[in-house]
């Protein structure tokens, strides 16, 4: 037995546990938390259809194809599986388009294969770093953001290299 | 603004692959099939998300965050020793990081921003090396629960949903002491 398939129904019920000794409303928390999700789905929704159609349009053309053929041996020698291509270069700029490239690989390739789950992984392991770079410089007001960029595209570099070996070592049967 | 150029540049490139192998029927269908999987997914996600945002709101009325925060300072101190000084900083930045952890993402970024507004006072719009390191920690994730991507794989009909668990944390790990070492490396080498 998988230790993570503890992992799920353990977490539920020492979070409802904890909730009722602090006197929350576990209930209460529940479903406004799960109202909450209707909103956001109907949020993502409008840029998941756009996006999903050019990403649809670009693999029927083959230019998904043709993209990760080019990129392939330089992949290779990191590691990265060249299906992944898209899904790392649209990763640091936009957070619902990485979503909807890595959804459209679990859905092809099933989510339990190597390649959907190296994709599973690498979303979960990154962010979408200029986005958060626009909004805590921003906000700031830096102008001049010196090195933080380059580091930041490193960790998520990084991210996706370690996401396909820690599949390949903590989930290849 | 930028996906725009983005999602323009993807139906151009197609609609240029796609005179040039002849696939342009398949692109014209696809255009109406990703629009279709889009609702698909949103509505397979649904149940997981329900679920695990239920949970989350649960975690935060805990004041599970607050917890984890009181956790974290310690590190934050060394990785921040200057912004640390100042008590609230030091406060938001935890907040930060546990809200981070916790998967929160809307209440996250405020309390970045917070943080990074009061480590910018006086700088004159110049990042200082510490800003650099708190906006590399906040743009790579590090998340116990990373319920989204679970919930696309249960939309998609993966048998354990979270089995990736070990593996995004690993990455994620991994992925921080990248960047901040990487940071560090730049910090001696780089000329403005």
């Amino acid at each position: 037995m998988d230790i993570s398939a503890y992992v799920v129904p353990f977490l539920l019920l020492s979070c409802a546990a904890y909730g009722l000794r602090r006197k929350v409303d576990v209930y209460g928390a529940l479903t406004a938390g799960a109202g909450n999700a209707l909103g956001t789905a109907a949020r993502i929704l409008p840029s998941m259809a756009a996006l999903l159609s050019a990403i649809y349009m670009l693999r029927a053309s083959g230019a998904l194809d043709l993209l990760s053929a080019f990129l392939a041996p330089l992949l290779q020698v990191l590691g990265l599986p060249p299906e992944a291509t898209a899904l790392m270069l649209i990763r640091p700029m936009s957070g619902s388009g990485a979503l909807a490239v890595g959804s459209e690989l679990m859905a092809q390739y099933g989510p339990d294969s190597y390649i959907g789950r190296v994709a599973a992984v690498m979303l979960g392991a990154t962010e979408t770093t200029f986005y958060t770079v626009a909004v805590y410089f921003g906000a700031a007001g830096i102008r001049k953001t010196r090195y933080t960029v380059p580091a930041a595209l490193a960790a998520d570099l990084a991210g996706f290299v370690f996401a396909a070996w820690s599949v390949r070592l903590l989930m290849d049967r | 603004m930028a996906l725009g150029w983005i999602w323009t540049g993807m139906v151009a490139v197609s609609v240029l692959c796609g005179c040039v192998t002849g696939k342009m029927e398949a692109v014209s269908a696809a255009a109406l099939d990703g629009a279709a999987a889009a609702v698909e997914l949103c509505v397979g996600m649904l149940g997981g998300m329900c679920l695990w945002m239920g949970v989350m709101e649960l975690m935060e009325r805990c004041s599970l965050a607050a917890g984890l925060a009181s956790l974290f300072r310690p590190v934050l101190r060394r990785l921040l020793p200057r912004a640390s000084r100042d008590e609230e900083t030091l406060a938001a930045v935890s907040a930060n990081v546990s809200a981070n952890l916790l998967g929160l993402g809307n209440a996250a970024t405020p309390l970045g921003i917070r943080a990074a507004q009061r480590m910018a006072q006086g700088c004159g719009g110049v990042a200082d090396d510490e800003l650099c390191r708190l906006v590399v920690l906040n743009t790579a994730s590090i998340q116990l629960l990373p319920t989204t991507v679970a919930s696309v794989r249960a939309a998609c009909g993966s048998a354990a949903p979270m089995d990736i668990l070990p593996a995004v944390w690993l990455s994620s790990v991994l992925s921080v002491t990248a960047g901040l070492l990487t940071a560090r490396l730049l910090q001696a080498v780089w000329r403005d």
